[in-house]
C-alpha cells in the first residue's frame, strides 16, 4: 500500500481546472496501489477552489504556503514538492503537463533522483509498477513505458483525464514552507491579446491555414470562435505561423502544440503529416477546404468542400443562432 | 561568453512512423534525421550572444548514437566552435539518465549560459534541460520565447496558458528555448567547409541506470474514414445537425 501525491496548480489564488484532472489521475493510481491521494497546493495563502480536490478523490488537501509563492516560483515550488514527496514516502507523484507542470515536474523528479514519465495519456498499475502510455513523434506513435524506479513521477497531458467525482473527506491541512521562492522569479503574466483561452486547453479549436490567403482573414475564424461563446480558441498551421501571420503559441502540430479538443475545425488547412500529428486525437474533426483531395479529409469526421469565405460566415451565423 | 548548447538528432517531422522489429522503437530505414528544430533556435541564440559579446566560445554537445556527429557538424556549420558527442547506442527513454550524462560533461566547464531546445520532437520528453539545471544547481528558465541578458542577470518571457510569463534570473543559467526567440541562420557553404575542420570530441556517455523501461511502441488507432457532408455554404445546416445529433459535440 502506498499513497499518491497530487501536485495541484493554482493561478492568482484560484485552483486551475487542470488540477481536477490531476486528482482524477492520482485517484486512479491510488486505488490500484491501495492508498490515499494527498493533494498539494502551493501558494502565498489560502487557495480558493481546493474543496474540489476532495470532490474528485483527494483524501487530504495540503496547502503549503510561503510569502514567495504568490506567483509560480520554480525553485521554491520544486523544493517544497520534492520535500513533501520524500517526507510522505509516496508511491507516485502526479502533476499536470501544463506550462507550469512541464517546468516543475522535471525539477521535482531530478530532486528525487527519479525518472519523469511526462505528458502521459493513460496510466495503470501492473504487477505493482506504474505503467504509462505517452504519445511520441507528436502522436504518430504511442509508447508504453514501465516505471522501474520509485516514487514514479508522472505528468498528465491536459484535457485527457476527464475529471470523475469521487467524493472523499478532503481533510484540509496547512503547512508553512521555510525559505524563499528561489533564484528564478516570476514577475507576472502579460495576458495574451487573443484572449485567455489557450489552444492546448480549449474544448473547441478553430484552426486556419494558408487557404485563408492573408492574415487579416483570420478575423473570420476569430468570429467563429467567439460564436462558440468563450469555449473556442483559434489555432494555426505551421505554414501561416512561419509566415508570421499568427503567433507561435497558436501553432498546432509537431513543432507546435498537440491538442485534443472535443471539436477541431480545420479551415483552409491541407493536412500536412506534421499538422495531423498535432490534432488527430481530437474527438471530432471538421474540415473545410476547397480541394476535395486534401489529406485533411482523410482524418476528418465531417468535411465540407468549397469556398471557406462563404462557408465560414454561414457557419458562424448558424452557431450564433444555436447559442442564442 | 562561453556558451554550451545541448542538441539532439531527431527524425524529421515529416517522417511516417513505422515500428521496428523489436516492437519498441522507430524503424529508421529511409528516415531522414535532422537537428531538432527547437535546438536550432538554441544554436542561433548562442551564436548571436557570442557575436554581441565580441568574444567567447560556443560548444555544442549531443548525447546519442555515432551518427549524431552529422547533427553536431550542422551546428558547427552554423558557426559553433567545437562539438562533443557523448556516444550512446541509443538515447534512453529516461530523461534523467541523459541529463546525468550531459551534466557530467558540463560540470566545471565554466559556462555562462547552457542552452537547450524546449523539447525534442521525437520523444517529447520536455525535461532534460531543467534536470541538468537541478543536477548542476543552476537557475533555469524553460520555453523562453524572449531573452534579455545584461550585467550578470537575465529576463525572459515564456508562454503559459493565456499569456506570457515574465521571469528574472541570475547568470550562469540553463535556458530552454521556444520558437519565436530568433530566426535561425542557414549554414553557408563556407561554414559547411569550415565545420569539417572544427574539433569534435567523441566519448562514451555516462548514462547510469535508466528508471524507465519501454514495454512497447504501437501506432495509434486509425481514425475511421469520415464523410463529405456536402459542398459550399449550403452544407452548413447538415453539418450542424450531424455535430448536434450524431457527434453530440454542440
Amino acid at each position: 500500500m502506498s499513497h499518491v501525491l497530487a501536485v495541484l496548480e493554482q493561478r492568482d489564488g484560484s485552483l486551475r481546472k487542470v488540477s481536477h484532472e490531476v486528482v482524477t489521475g492520482a485517484r486512479r493510481l491510488a486505488d490500484a496501489l491501495g492508498g490515499e491521494v494527498h493533494a498539494l497546493v502551493l501558494g502565498a495563502g489560502a487557495i480558493s477552489g481546493t474543496d474540489a480536490a476532495g470532490r474528485f478523490g483527494a483524501d487530504k488537501v495540503i496547502t503549503a504556503t510561503n510569502a514567495g509563492f504568490a506567483q509560480y516560483a520554480p525553485e521554491g515550488y520544486a523544493r517544497a514538492a520534492a520535500e513533501r514527496a520524500k517526507a510522505g514516502g509516496y508511491g507516485a507523484v502526479v502533476l499536470a503537463a501544463s506550462a507550469q507542470g512541464k517546468d516543475l515536474a522535471p525539477r521535482v523528479a531530478a530532486k528525487l533522483g527519479m525518472p519523469l514519465a511526462a505528458d502521459v495519456t493513460d496510466l495503470a498499475v501492473e504487477g505493482g509498477a506504474v505503467v504509462v502510455t505517452r504519445p511520441v513523434y507528436a502522436g504518430k506513435a504511442l509508447l508504453k513505458v514501465k516505471v522501474t524506479a520509485g516514487p514514479a513521477v508522472v505528468s498528465l497531458r491536459p484535457n485527457v483525464f476527464t475529471p470523475v467525482e469521487r467524493p472523499k473527506a478532503g481533510a484540509a491541512e496547512t503547512v508553512v514552507v521555510p525559505g524563499d521562492g528561489g533564484r528564478v522569479v516570476v514577475k507576472g503574466i502579460k495576458a495574451a491579446a487573443g484572449g485567455a483561452l489557450d489552444v492546448a486547453e480549449a474544448p473547441i479549436v478553430v484552426s486556419g491555414g494558408r487557404g485563408l490567403k492573408e492574415p487579416a482573414n483570420f478575423k473570420l475564424l476569430e468570429e467563429l470562435a467567439q460564436a462558440f461563446g468563450g469555449k473556442a480558441a483559434v489555432g494555426a498551421s505551421r505554414a501561416v505561423v512561419d509566415a508570421g501571420w499568427r503567433p507561435h503559441g497558436d501553432q498546432v502540430g509537431q513543432t507546435g502544440k498537440t491538442v485534443s479538443p472535443s471539436l477541431y475545425v480545420a479551415v483552409g488547412i491541407s493536412g500536412a503529416i506534421q499538422h495531423l500529428a498535432g490534432m488527430r486525437t481530437a474527438k471530432v474533426i471538421v474540415a473545410i477546404n476547397k480541394d476535395k483531395d486534401a489529406p485533411i479529409f482523410k482524418v476528418a469526421d465531417y468535411g465540407i468542400v468549397g469556398d471557406l469565405f462563404e462557408i465560414v460566415p454561414k457557419l458562424t451565423e448558424e452557431i450564433r443562432k444555436l447559442n442564442g | 561568453m562561453k556558451i554550451a548548447v545541448c542538441i539532439k538528432r531527431v527524425a524529421d517531422s515529416e517522417t511516417r512512423v513505422k515500428i521496428a522489429a523489436d516492437g519498441k522503437s522507430l524503424d529508421d530505414a529511409g528516415v531522414k534525421f535532422i537537428l531538432n528544430p527547437y535546438d536550432e533556435f538554441a544554436v542561433e541564440e548562442a551564436l548571436r550572444r557570442k557575436e554581441q559579446a565580441g568574444a567567447g566560445e560556443v560548444v555544442v554537445i549531443a548525447c546519442g548514437p555515432q551518427t549524431s556527429q552529422e547533427t553536431i557538424r550542422t551546428a558547427l556549420a552554423m558557426g559553433a566552435d567545437r562539438g562533443v558527442l557523448l556516444e550512446a547506442a541509443s538515447v534512453p527513454a529516461d530523461g534523467l539518465a541523459v541529463a546525468r550524462a550531459l551534466a557530467a560533461e558540463l560540470q566545471g566547464g565554466g559556462y555562462d549560459l547552457i542552452l537547450f531546445g524546449k523539447v525534442a520532437i521525437d520523444d517529447s520528453n520536455h525535461q532534460v534541460g531543467p534536470m541538468v539545471a537541478e543536477l548542476l544547481d543552476l537557475p533555469c528558465v524553460t520555453c523562453a520565447a524572449h531573452l534579455d541578458l545584461a550585467g550578470g542577470r537575465g529576463t525572459a518571457e515564456r508562454e503559459v496558458e493565456g499569456g506570457m510569463e515574465e521571469v528574472e534570473f541570475p547568470l550562469p543559467a540553463v535556458i530552454t528555448v521556444d520558437k519565436g526567440l530568433n530566426e535561425p541562420r542557414y549554414p553557408a557553404l563556407k561554414g559547411i567547409m569550415a565545420a569539417k575542420k572544427k574539433p569534435l570530441e567523441v566519448k562514451p556517455a555516462a548514462l547510469g541506470t535508466a528508471g524507465l523501461e519501454i514495454v512497447a511502441m504501437t501506432l495509434p488507432p486509425e481514425r475511421k474514414e469520415g464523410r463529405i457532408v456536402g459542398e459550399g455554404a449550403a452544407a452548413v445546416p447538415a453539418l450542424l445537425q450531424l455535430l448536434r445529433e450524431e457527434a453530440k459535440v454542440l
